[in-house]
């Protein structure tokens, strides 16, 4: 694989590990069709870490479902756009295909390890299984493997662990472990699901010193889905921030978290508890709540929840029932929805 | 403002609406055939504190290190197995039935996971009016009429008690266990991780609801989380808990601009800041916290520790100390750096 001279301009870049282009999700529910991911952009680089970022319901965790081909079925769907891993169209080859891909070249780290782990096989037999699955090697070779990966994601006496059971294991050992398993193929892409929500801060803080290691050794490429913006800000190059189902903006972590261009994000920014904050003085806050995904409109999505004083008025209108804003790009690689009640830049001054 | 106290049981100045004294909560472990105790997992072991009338006290500390179950001990849901827990000075440890009805009243709780610990079958009208059918407000008429006004204080509609709990979002359930929390003016508020399950916009406006309410009928909190930034924010004093025990207590600031011991630093050091490409020495703990079933003799933090003491040191026990006013830390050489010079 080419090593990627500059980690720094965008620009230089050939193409892009993975491309996510249009991509439209979509869940048949006994209330109708619910889109869950709605026409979602967007680009991972070589060896760059993306974070995908929004609260719940916004179609994080559905995009990425989505990029490996596990939506629950048979409900979920994808019913448009396309997935390119390094120009191949995930989405049009076969299951036997896609089988080798997951787990090979594209890993996957999930939230609860304890779930994401089978409580009746050892550990070790777990990792071998990866091995076997992708590589021709027999079992004996399989299981040092295992123990080698062990050791790498840090697990102490790693023999003795990989002959235990997932409940043997604490919660930072355990995700210890699905870590080692996504890597085990040395995959190109490692989607990472709220990979440190379930741990302490102490050990969220050991797990992402880890990745960030293993990272730097392997060359890998990672999509970070939190709802946690400290986690993106220590571990993303690039950001992009959903709001129900949609992209509201991307760019790099800088563009993000020092130039927010979407009334969204800088909600997001602005509510969070700050240590520099003088305690117990009010905290922002963005009004209202995030819509259900039976009631979406067609337009800004945003809007009900705008402090723009045209808000009000853009939602009575024609427009935010039929009309669905662009993204637009503000400066280089730095994209924002385009509609004038959601956008900073077009807020009033206040006098 | 009120966090002027030199001891940690609160010996001077206004008197201290709770009091724990040496608290200590030990479950059994059953096993062996006959399910005798083989073990004590000590959740909650020797734990002093008090709070002050108005005040936030916040709990901090990780997963298995008894925050919740030191809640729910001041609570009486769980009965403590030694210590005392003392509320407007009275001795309410042992108390049952009768005697100890007035002080469920006076002390009450807010929950994690509003789903869960709301009713699901009742209307949210009925969840609010039964702990004052409970309390004695006897005309159903005044009942209604009091619900309506919670509803309205913790900014939902008057036309929510119709409703049912699963008919709401995370952040307006939060606000419905908010309102039967204060439904009969307590002057204790026991939160456990109230903000941690909601989103982060949702997050910011109950933390404003809840310091609302403090002002206005001066309500005592204690703030039991794992997010620093969060406690930090909302507290007065800061408690910081490992295995079962209180590690370091300060005035908030205090705790952020001068902690003392390394558990607590490498807390701090651990938050993820929403602010890339910030450089800051991080500190990483080694392992994980042990087991509170049989916990290591000696300091409990030292094998984990990044300041390094010998074998035997490891094995004494720290020394809860003041070491500036209201500022109280475990001393031991492996919890703090220099530990000499507080020992004087």
């Amino acid at each position: 694989m080419p090593r990627i001279p500059s980690k720094r301009r965008r620009t230089a870049l050939p193409q892009p590990l993975l491309e996510v282009r249009d991509l439209v999700t979509a869940f048949d529910t006994d209330a109708g069709q619910v889109t869950a991911v709605d026409g979602v952009s967007f680009t991972v680089e070589k060896g760059k870490t993306l974070g995908l970022v929004g609260e719940s319901g916004c179609g994080k965790s559905v995009t990425a479902l989505s990029i490996i081909r596990l939506l629950p079925q048979p409900m979920g769907n994808i019913l448009g756009g396309k997935v390119l891993l390094e120009g191949k169209d995930l989405t049009q080859i076969s299951e036997e295909e896609m089988h080798k891909v997951r787990g090979g070249r594209i890993g996957m780290i999930f939230q609860e390890p304890l779930t994401a782990l089978n409580p009746v096989h050892r550990i070790g037999k777990q990792l071998s299984e990866v091995f076997l699955l992708h590589k021709d090697i027999s079992r004996k070779e399989a299981w040092d493997r295992s123990i080698d990966i062990l050791r790498k994601v840090g697990i102490p006496s790693a023999e003795v662990r990989a002959a235990e059971y997932p409940h043997q294991l604490s919660g930072g050992m355990r995700q210890r472990v699905v870590i080692a398993m996504a890597l085990a193929c040395k995959p190109s892409l490692v989607i990472a699901d709220e990979p440190t929500t379930a741990l302490d801060v102490t050990i969220q803080a050991q797990i992402l010193e880890l990745m960030k290691e293993l990272q730097a050794e392997m060359g890998m490429s990672i999509i970070m889905i939190t709802h946690d913006l400290g986690v993106i800000a220590e571990t993303c190059d690039d950001v992009v921030v959903m709001y129900a189902g949609r992209v509201a903006e991307k760019g790099t972590v800088e563009d993000i978290f020092k130039r927010p261009a979407h009334l969204y994000t800088k909600g997001l920014l602005d509510s969070i508890p700050r240590m520099e904050n003088e305690r117990k003085s009010r905290l922002k806050t963005i009004e209202g709540y995030v819509p259900g995904l039976l009631e979406l409109p067609v337009g800004a999505r945003f809007a009900p929840r705008s402090p723009h004083p045209e808000a009000g008025e853009y939602i009575q209108s024609e427009a935010f029932k039929s009309e669905r804003p662009g993204l637009v790009e503000i400066e280089p690689g730095h994209w924002v929805e385009d509609h004038p009640v959601v956008r900073v830049d077009k807020m009033p001054v206040q006098s | 403002m009120i966090a002027k106290n030199d001891s940690p049981t609160g010996s001077n100045g206004e008197k201290p609406l709770l009091e724990l004294r040496n608290l200590r909560k030990y479950f059994p472990v059953k096993g062996g055939v006959f399910l005798r105790a083989k073990a004590q997992l000590k959740a909650v072991d020797d734990v002093s504190l008090h709070i002050q009338p108005g005040e936030t006290l916040g709990l901090v500390g990780e997963s298995g290190c008894g925050k919740s179950t030191l809640g729910k001990c001041v609570c009486r849901l769980h009965d403590a197995t030694e210590g005392q827990v003392l509320f407007r000075g009275q001795d309410i440890t042992r108390l049952r039935g009768k005697s100890l009805k007035p002080f469920r009243r006076d002390i009450q709780m807010i929950f994690q996971d509003p789903a869960e610990s709301l009713n699901s079958r009742h209307s949210v009208g009925n969840i609010l009016e039964e702990p004052l059918l409970i309390h004695g407000v006897k005309s159903p008429a005044e009942r209604r009429q009091r619900v309506a006004k919670l509803l309205d204080t913790v900014g939902l509609s008057k036309d929510s008690a119709d409703r049912f709990p699963f008919e709401f979002s995370g952040g307006q359930r939060q606000r419905i266990g908010i309102a039967r929390a204060i439904s009969l003016n307590p002057e204790l508020v026991v939160c456990d991780e109230p903000v941690s399950a909601l989103d982060v916009s949702v997050q910011s406006q109950i933390l404003n609801l809840m310091m609302d309410l403090q002002k206005e009928f001066r309500l005592s909190y204690l703030f039991i989380a794992h997010d620093l930034a969060v406690v930090k924010h909302i507290s007065d004093r800061i408690a910081i808990m490992y295995l079962g025990k209180i590690v370091e207590l300060g005035p908030a600031e205090e705790i952020f601009r001068n902690p003392l011991h390394a558990y607590t630093k490498a807390l701090i050091s651990a938050i993820p800041l929403p602010e890339p490409h910030t450089k800051r020495e991080r500190i990483i703990l080694k392992g994980d916290v042990p087991s509170p079933i049989d916990p290591p003799p000696g300091c409990a933090f030292a094998r984990r520790s990044w300041i390094h003491c010998s074998e035997e040191e490891m094995n004494q026990p720290g020394e809860f100390r003041e070491v500036q006013p209201g500022h109280w830390v475990e001393i031991h050489p492996a919890t703090v750096e220099n530990y000499q010079q507080y020992l004087a």
